[in-house]
Order: structure tokens, then C-alpha cells, then sequence
């Protein structure tokens, strides 16, 4: 049962072009709250600023200014508190295919964090839970998973032992930036499934990142649309794609695929 | 707009289809290619000659008053000018030569790995001050240095020359190592293993080494390649270590002793084929090496193409089929 809040979040990268430098503001006065068992979709555009955020909630960036709260409590950047937070708050990678270790097996990947967060654990006992997470994001048979190396898998089967990952520590924030856009069509609705199912299983808190308005709509509780930084709407999933109220969430969603529209458009014309 | 939710079934694996990751692939070690096992036959040899041949030969330093004379029973392959065993002086001559390629092999991999690997991973103002003692060396001509040092120390070591000749050889490999560390260390599972708490050192060692090998690996054979010719070189011009033999030194004599104009191919043409033998043998690994860094390297070999040639058979049947 974990609560993450971020409060005016700002990150500013400096940039160098030649002898002068610049400052672009990635992520601009951000806050929200991620709740257990609710999932909060953050959508918008290339270079808004989406994977920025989720840096920061995982402190593999500072904020230029704001903070974060674990429970109400600010996080804590380094030693034990860290330690714990990392317990907490785990990331799913946007593309599977780099964020597997093309040197090490599918056990030694999901080994680690379950070695790292529980150390007293014996050998076996560690064995036991790779292959009960290998059970549980449903890579079978679990033995034969837990032998290979990520160029044997496929994308969907990679991204599923990089949820399995994530999980081990056991988390009660999950961060999802955009899981399933490098996977084929045919199976992205498979692997969002099972992270719903996850999520209810373990009354995950959830931000799904995303260009995918539909599958926002779908899976998600709260939707977050950003615009170059800042979030310029926010509210109820079906609130905010059914009437949206900034312009640019209105060009989002009537650029979204809609067959419905589209069938009626063709009729009418 | 509607979704339909499929039921997160069970993603079966094929049965029966266990992958049993070779010995060699997990270790990471190159497949084993024609061009491969040449290489390792040919510098292993040479390496054992060197390794043991000094126990068997006779002593290379002795002088006899038979003068120069061609292979025979006494002396397998001649003698030189004041009749020493050819024989005896190249099996020390490879030793000498191989200690130096193994000193500066070792020598590189460190200075290059902790220049190039630790700079590039550690990031902000170290991986500043060590690309700057990189590039600073890098620009420094090496031969040049080479003979400048070699000639201001007269009584000069096997191990001196060797740490000269590493000296103004790692720059190079450092830069190249440093432009690959920086590239993995932004990689996703690098940040996942951040994610995942692991320590600092622990991601260097066990995450972005272990996917270093290969070009570390082709580095160091590259830099042994180098300092035998670059020992060779030198001796040739008469600034080798002192008070030790090798390939280099060997031709150095000979060609004082006119070896050539006297006809005396005995005591010239083996140092000189071991060294090109050697090197050929390294760069032949170093290809091989090369194919697992970058697989576009990696051509077909003729039998793999025979395979895509239909028989005539299946001509027939794919003829009838089209009819
Ligand atoms: N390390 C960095 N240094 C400088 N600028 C950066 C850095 N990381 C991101 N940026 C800039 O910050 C902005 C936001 O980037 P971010 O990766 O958060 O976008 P995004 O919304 O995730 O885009 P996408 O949908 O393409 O993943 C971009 O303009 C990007 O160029
Ligand atoms: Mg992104």
C-alpha cells in the first residue's frame, strides 16, 4: 500500500550550442497522485516530457524543483531510504529489446532484484520465486524461460520477463512508459491485459505512459494530457477523451482512430 | 470506440524446442570459424616454441670458430657469423618477443580500460581529465617518442622497452572503448539495474563489462601485434632492449653480418617468418573477434550458400507446380 505524490515537479536540462547555453524546460509545475489499485494514464505528444516524469519518480533524475512523497513523506535520495524506495517503486521500459541484458539469462534478470531486496533468502528459495514470477506474468514452461538469453525470445515474451522484473521486489508503484508501443499490434492488448491483471492482483498504483488514447481510455481510471511540459487537462478517463476541453486534447482525440466515426463519415459522404 | 479484452492467457513456448545455450555462445566466446582455428594453431605453436624451446636448444650465446656455416646435423639450422645455433637464438629470440607482446598487452588493457571504461562510466569532469590525457597522448607521435626515449637510455631493459612501447600505444584503444562504454551505459538495462538498486561498481563489473569483452578482447590483440612489430622495429635500428634476443635483435645481426649478400637465408628467414606468421596469425583472431562486435562482418561462407541451391529434383516439382 504505497501512495506517490509529486508536487510542482520542474526538470530543466541545460543545453549547449556552442559557447552559449540554453535551458529547456522538460517537465513544467507537474503534481499528481498515484493511489493503490487506480491506474493514472499520462498521455502527449513526442517530447512532452512523459519519460522525463518518469524519470524523476524513479530518482534516476533530479527535480529542478518540487518533490516527491512517499506516504505523505519526502523521499529519501540515498542509502537505506533509497534502498527501500527502489523496493516501492518500479519502472517496465518502454522497449524490451534494450532493456534486457543481451549477456545474462532471463534468470539472472529477474534474480537480482529478488537477491537485492531480500538478502536473507537461500538459494533455492530465490530459485522458487524466479520461476513463480516467470508463473505469473505467464512465461511457460518456467525452467525452460529462466535458462534462456533475451535473443531468444520474442518482443512480447522479453517485455513479459521485464514486467516480471519489475515485480520482483515486490512494488506498490508501477511505472509503465509506453510498454507495448515497440510490440506487433497482434499482441499489445495481451501484454495490457496482464499488467491490468497485476495491477488488480496486487492493488498496484499505476501510471501508464502513452500515445495511445484508446487504450488510456480503456485501462486507465484518471487520464493526464501533456502539452510541451505542463499537463493541460486532466480528469475522469471518459471525462476527458468525450469532452475534452483543451485544444489540444480536441485534436488528440479526433485524430485517435474511431471506426465508428470513420464508418459514418464514409456513409454520410 | 470499443475494446474487446482477450483473457490473459498462458503464452505457451514450444515444447521441446530447449534452448541449450552452447558452452562457447554463453561464455561469449567467438564460433569456431576456419579463419579462427588457423589463428590459434599458428600463434599457439609459435607460443609453445617459445615457451619451451629454450629447455631443449643448445645455449645461443656460445661462439664457435666454425663461422658461418648452413643447417646440418650438429646445428638443425645453421649458424651465424661467429657460429652460434641459429636454432638456439630464435627459440630465445620468440621468447623475447612474446614476453614483450605479453607485457604491453596486459599493460594496455589497463591503461586503456581504466581511461577509457572507468572515465566514460563515471561521467562529468573525471571522464573530462582522463579523455584529455587520452587525446593529449594520442596526438603525441609514437615512433618518433619511441626512438627519442629508447636513444636517451642507454642500458635499456626488455621491460623498459616494453613500457614505452605501452606508453605510446593505449590512447588509441581507450578512445575506442570509451566511445562503446558511453554508449552502454545509457542503454535501458543499465537504468533498470539502477532501478533495481543495484551498486554502482556491480553495474560496471557485472552489466557493461561482460558486454566489453569482445572489443577488449580484439584491443589487446591489436596492441600485442603492435609492440612485437614496434620491439622489431627498433631492434632492427639498434635501439632493442639490451642484454636480451629477439626477432628483432635476430635480423638486426644478421643483416650486420651481411646475412644477405653472403646468401645466408638460414639465419635471416626464420625470425623474419615467425614474426609475419605471428602477426598474420593475431590479425586472423582479431577477425574473428571483430565478427562477434560487429555481425555485419559476417559473410556467408561458400558452403552456406551451396545450401540455397535447389536440387534438381525439387526444380522439377517447382516447374510442374507452376504449370
Ligand atoms: N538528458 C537530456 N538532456 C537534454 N534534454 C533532454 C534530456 N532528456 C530529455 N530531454 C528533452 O526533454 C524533452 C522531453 O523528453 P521526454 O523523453 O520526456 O519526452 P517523451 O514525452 O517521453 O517523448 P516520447 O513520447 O518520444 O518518448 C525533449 O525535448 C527532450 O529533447
Ligand atoms: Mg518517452
Amino acid at each position: 500500500m504505497t501512495t506517490l505524490t509529486a508536487e510542482h515537479l520542474v526538470k530543466n536540462y541545460h543545453l549547449r550550442r556552442g559557447l552559449r547555453g540554453g535551458t529547456l524546460r522538460a517537465v513544467d509545475d507537474v503534481s499528481f497522485t498515484l493511489e493503490p489499485g487506480r491506474t493514472v494514464a499520462l498521455v502527449g505528444q513526442s517530447g512532452s516530457g512523459k519519460s522525463t516524469i518518469a524519470k524523476l519518480l524513479l530518482q534516476l533524475e533530479r527535480p529542478t524543483a518540487g518533490r516527491i512523497l512517499v506516504d505523505g513523506k519526502p523521499v529519501q535520495r540515498r542509502g537505506g531510504g533509497l534502498r527501500r524506495y527502489r523496493r516501492t517503486v518500479q519502472m517496465v521500459f518502454q522497449d524490451p529489446f534494450a532493456s534486457l541484458n543481451p549477456y545474462h539469462t532471463v534468470e539472472h534478470h529477474l534474480e537480482r532484484p529478488i537477491r537485492l531486496h531480500h538478502p536473507k533468502l537461500a538459494s533455492d528459495e530465490v530459485h522458487r520465486r524466479v520461476l513463480h514470477l516467470l508463473e505469473r506474468v505467464r512465461l511457460t514452461p518456467a525452467e525452460n524461460v529462466a535458462a534462456r538469453r533475451p535473443h531468444q525470445l520474442s518482443g512480447g515474451q522479453r517485455q513479459r520477463v521485464a514486467i516480471a522484473r519489475a515485480l520482483a521486489p515486490g512494488p506498490g508503484v508501477l511505472i509503465a512508459d509506453e510498454p507495448v508501443s515497440m510490440l506487433d499490434v497482434s499482441i499489445r492488448l495481451g501484454v495490457l491485459n496482464l499488467l491490468a491483471t497485476l495491477q488488480r492482483e496486487e492493488d498496484l498504483g499505476l501510471l501508464y505512459i502513452t500515445h495511445d488514447l484508446a487504450t488510456a481510455r480503456h485501462f486507465a481510471d484518471e487520464i493526464l494530457v501533456m502539452y510541451r511540459g505542463r499537463i493541460v487537462e486532466r480528469g475522469d478517463a471518459d471525462e476527458v477523451i468525450l469532452r475534452p476541453q483543451h485544444e489540444y486534447t480536441k485534436t488528440l482525440a479526433a485524430a485517435a482512430p474511431n471506426p465508428e466515426r470513420r464508418l459514418s463519415e464514409l456513409r454520410g459522404g | 470506440m470499443a475494446l474487446t479484452t482477450q483473457a490473459a492467457g498462458p503464452v505457451g513456448l514450444p515444447a521441446g524446442s530447449a534452448p541449450q545455450p552452447t558452452r562457447r555462445r554463453r561464455l561469449g566466446l567467438p564460433p569456431m570459424t576456419a579463419k579462427l582455428a588457423t589463428g590459434l594453431i599458428i600463434s599457439g605453436a609459435i607460443v609453445l616454441f617459445g615457451l619451451l624451446g629454450p629447455f631443449v636448444v643448445q645455449d645461443p650465446a656460445r661462439v664457435d670458430d666454425i663461422g658461418l656455416t648452413g643447417p646440418s646435423g650438429a646445428h638443425l639450422m645453421g649458424t651465424t657469423q661467429t657460429g652460434q645455433d641459429v636454432l638456439a637464438q630464435l627459440a630465445y629470440a620468440t621468447r623475447g618477443s612474446l614476453t614483450i607482446g605479453a607485457i604491453v598487452g596486459v599493460l594496455t588493457l589497463l591503461l586503456s580500460g581504466f581511461f577509457g571504461v572507468v572515465g566514460a562510466y563515471a561521467g562529468g569532469w573525471v571522464d573530462e581529465f582522463f579523455s584529455l590525457c587520452t587525446n593529449i597522448m594520442l596526438v603525441i607521435p609514437g615512433l618518433p617518442l619511441v626512438i627519442v626515449i629508447s636513444s636517451y637510455v642507454p642500458d635499456k631493459s626488455l621491460w623498459l622497452v616494453a613500457l614505452v612501447l605501452s606508453l605510446t600505444g593505449w590512447a588509441g584503444s581507450a578512445r575506442v572503448l570509451r566511445g562503446y562504454t558511453l554508449s552502454l551505459r545509457n542503454r535501458d538495462y543499465v537504468l533498470a539495474s539502477r532501478v533495481a538498486g543495484e551498486k554502482r561498481w556491480r553495474i560496471l563489473a557485472v552489466e557493461i563489462l561482460p558486454n566489453l569483452i569482445p572489443l577488449l578482447a580484439s584491443q589487446v590483440v591489436f596492441a600485442v601485434i603492435f609492440a612485437i612489430l614496434g620491439e622489431a622495429g627498433l631492434a632492427y635500428l639498434g635501439l632493442g632492449a639490451s642484454g636480451s634476443i629477439s626477432w628483432g635483435t635476430m635480423l638486426y645481426y644478421a643483416q650486420n653480418g651481411l646475412a644477405l649478400r653472403l646468401g645466408a637465408w638460414w639465419w635471416f628467414v626464420p625470425p623474419g617468418l615467425l614474426l609475419a606468421l605471428f602477426g598474420a596469425a593475431l590479425s586472423l583472431i582479431n577477425f574473428s573477434i571483430d565478427e562477434i562486435i560487429n555481425p555485419k562482418l559476417r559473410n556467408q561462407t561458400r558452403s552456406a550458400r551451396r545450401g540455397w541451391v535447389m536440387s534438381r529434383k525439387q526444380l522439377e516439382t517447382a516447374k510442374e507446380a507452376t504449370l
